[in-house]
């Protein structure tokens, strides 16, 4: 029973992910479903532009769940990240309250006397008044619950790194000045990495990890179909056909799923029902993003477009 | 199942997985969610939860599907452990379907009466069972294969198997001929199984497991040099005032310094060239230098490598192109394993690469300085030594065999700034960390 319950949830994970407009294979519908049920954050590694970013927004669409970004990069840090007490208020407010302390510490004649009284005041400076949410903390705070993106970690160092890990496995951060913040709704999180350097083991170890690579050509087409209104049966099967086969060169930078998508619009504008090599050698330089990768499928054009045409009209 | 799961987190482990207490766990979880029932989304989980990159990826799915095709008819049943449990009391119960074979023979024993009903999934089902109690996920060398066969059949129960066989022959010739056809079969079996364990638990994949083991040596060190080496220069604002700077910048201010300047030491990112021995004696010790020095790409802005044995060549390419294991191979079957020729390689290499060295350049020499009697011409290592910035030399051997039989290293020693043994993981390392220091 529970297998088969099993299979139709994450039929349901495919079609909901579909309805935001992603279409996803197996291997990741599978991922997203294991997320939600083991409460696991989802660490994405692929090549640029395959849709590591995308399945967060798209997730975050289809739950209806607010989706918070963070955009990691070298430097990063707890203050940016996590939390940051407000100073300027907290000086703000200690001027407009300086005649309210002295009313406090009015009544004291000693100087123990009046740090007894302040002792009692409490530490209101450093409450939850003056903390100013970063993306991590926000998104232990929201109600509702959140898709939290982690958005290429590679790119940050290695001791941000280390601080991820508390909210990673436990949902929670500490702050030294007022204990621990637990998630009031734990987040799905979603992580991603371009594999720019080697993520530590403590790291990959809390999450699940999924690799999206290029897609088959079934699926391209269906992301394509979905992302590109409009476009013709044949025309996607041969831009389809054309970009594999560029795969299969040796370039520097290969096209992934973004190029293929922006290729495919360009194509579209340009009112061309059909692949010809003039259109293509035009519009290569949208697919293709480093000049000696263009020089390298320059030649090729022609007989690619040949088999794609090929394709189109067999396949 | 949780067994079976057991025996796969083994296997994994087998195939070079790190699969940690806490990452089983987790695939438990997630397959206690998704159940057994479809073979793709099990694959897909356990390919989730436990592998941790696209190499592991991949070695995880070769051993799932080894895994989990198994030789004899297991793989339509969901939980073997049940079926050995059920398939225990259906074959009794079996005797009525062969009638023949048990209204003539009611004294069989039950493999006996097993293998006569030709009843493949209680055979399946008491094969796995024996397995389990002759722990066959403990089998680690291809030596044990002939105990752990014995060790099944006898938990299988062919000791009463003969006795039967023999009270057969003298009642059913038939059937005795039938029965003994069966059991050669089971043997079959048997053998088959204890194989595919060797594959999955054992250490026939010895060398893989060293590439492995190499790899993540590699990898462990190559992260703490990065680490150590790699962080953006936080000194800056140190030393002295650069006062034409500060002047220049503070122009507008009308020369007031509000903003100051410092004189900034240029540092130069470490280019190395590398020349190793390949040659029966150092390869071991040159594999892992190689590979290590070419995992650095983060700290290291350039390296050029070359390999040597009888002649020279470069080998940078067939490093930052291919996988360790091929790379290795590739450079082995081009120079590797002749006997060495230091003076001929020094030749080679200052006729062919010489430009390749620059002021900024450390050259490092790894080889045992073994020469073979011929001549070591030592005049071009001078040449080398001046071009570069440092010539540092690493020798296998301790610093008591040097200059010991065509050991030349004494000669070769004084154009070297540094000479140091390093025939280890660690020596390799502190050598490799002092080379970059030195550039910081």
């Amino acid at each position: 029973m529970n297998n088969n319950l099993t299979a139709d949830s994450i039929e349901a994970v495919t079609s909901g992910l579909a309805s935001a407009g992603y279409i996803a294979s197996r291997q990741i519908a599978t991922a997203v479903y294991l997320a939600e049920r083991i409460e696991k954050p989802i660490l994405v590694e692929g090549p640029a532009g395959v849709g590591k970013t995308e399945l967060a927004k798209a997730l975050a669409a289809w739950r209806g769940l607010k989706m918070i970004r963070m955009q990691c990069y070298e430097g990063l840090d707890e203050a940016k990240a996590l939390y940051e007490w407000k100073y300027a208020k907290q000086l703000l407010y200690t001027q407009i309250l300086k005649d309210k302390l002295g009313e406090v510490l009015g009544g004291a004649e000693t100087l123990a006397g009046a740090l007894d009284r302040l002792h009692d005041f409490g530490d209101v400076f450093f409450s939850k008044e003056f903390v100013e949410p970063r993306p991590l903390l926000q998104a232990l705070e929201q109600p509702a619950g959140c898709v939290l993106l982690v958005d290429e970690i590679d790119k940050s160092d290695a001791e941000f790194e280390s601080l991820l890990l508390e909210i990673l496995s436990d949902y929670q951060v500490s702050i030294p000045e007022l204990g621990t913040v637990v998630a009031l709704v734990k987040p799905t999180v979603i992580l991603t990495s371009n594999g720019e350097r080697d993520l530590s083991d403590a790291l990959k170890r809390r999450c699940l990890h999924l690799h999206i690579g290029f897609p088959e050509q079934k699926l391209e087409e269906r992301i394509v179909e979905s992302r590109v209104p409009g476009i013709s049966q044949s025309l996607r099967t041969q831009i389809i056909g054309f970009i594999n086969q560029v795969r299969t060169l040796d370039l520097k930078k290969l096209p992934s799923v973004s190029e293929t998508i922006d290729w495919a619009r360009v194509l579209v504008l340009l009112q061309s029902t059909e692949l010809d090599h003039e259109t293509v050698k035009d519009t290569l330089n949208v697919l293709l993003k480093y000049e000696a990768d263009i020089e390298t499928t320059m030649p090729q054009v022609t007989t690619f477009v040949a088999k794609a045409g090929r394709q189109g009209v067999f396949g | 199942m949780r067994e079976e799961l057991h025996r796969f987190f083994r296997a994994a482990r087998g195939a070079g997985v790190r699969v940690s207490p806490a990452e089983s766990i987790d695939a438990m979880k997630a397959v206690a969610d998704v159940g057994f029932t479809d073979r793709n989304i099990l694959r897909d989980t356990l390919l989730l939860t436990l592998a941790k990159s696209q190499d592991e990826k991949q070695a995880l799915g070769e051993c799932f599907d080894l895994f989990f095709s198994r030789p004899e008819v297991r793989e339509k049943e969901a939980a073997p452990e049940d079926a050995a449990e059920s398939g225990k009391a259906e074959s009794p119960a079996g005797e009525s379907e062969p009638g023949d074979a048990s209204a003539q023979a009611p004294e069989l024993g039950e493999l006996a009466q097993m293998l006569l009903s030709r009843d493949r999934n209680a055979i399946a089902a008491a094969m796995a069972n024996a397995a389990n109690v002759a722990s066959l996920s403990d089998i680690r060398y291809f030596t044990q294969r002939g105990i752990f066969s014995t060790r099944i059949l006898e938990s299988l129960g062919i000791e009463r198997l003969r006795v039967d066989l023999d009270a057969l022959t003298a009642t059913s010739p038939a059937e005795a001929e039938r029965l003994a056809a069966a059991l050669g079969a089971l043997r079959e079996n048997v053998r088959d199984a204890v194989n595919q364990a060797l594959l999955l638990y054992g250490l026939a994949r010895l060398e893989r497991r060293q590439v492995e083991q190499m790899k993540v040596l590699i990898r462990a060190i190559a992260r703490r040099l990065r680490e150590r080496y790699s962080k953006p220069r936080k000194r800056q604002r140190r030393g002295h005032l650069d006062i034409r700077r500060t002047l220049r910048r503070n122009a507008a201010w009308g020369g007031v310094p509000f903003l100051t300047s410092w004189k900034r030491r240029h540092r130069d990112r470490p280019k190395i060239v590398a020349i190793c021995d390949v040659s029966g004696s150092v390869a071991q010790v040159s594999d892992f230098f190689l590979l290590l020095i070419h995992s650095l790409h983060e700290v290291v802005d350039d390296v050029r490598s070359f390999a040597f044995s009888g002649h020279l060549i470069e080998v940078s390419d067939i490093l930052d192109t291919k996988s360790p294991e091929a790379a290795m191979s590739e450079i082995m079957s081009k120079v590797g394993f002749g006997s060495s020729d230091y003076g001929g390689s020094l030749v080679d290499f200052e006729k062919g690469w010489i430009r390749t060295v620059t002021p900024k350049t450390t050259v490092i020499v790894l080889g045992d300085a073994r020469t073979n009697n011929l001549d070591p011409h030592a005049d071009i290592l001078r040449r080398i030594s001046e071009r570069s910035k440092r010539l540092v030399w690493l020798n296998p051997e301790g610093c008591i065999a040097w200059g010991w039989g065509d050991s030349e290293m004494p000669r070769y020693a004084a154009f070297c700034s540094v000479v140091r043994q390093c025939a280890t993981a660690k020596q390799l390392e502190r050598a490799v960390s002092d080379i970059v220091a030195a550039y910081q």
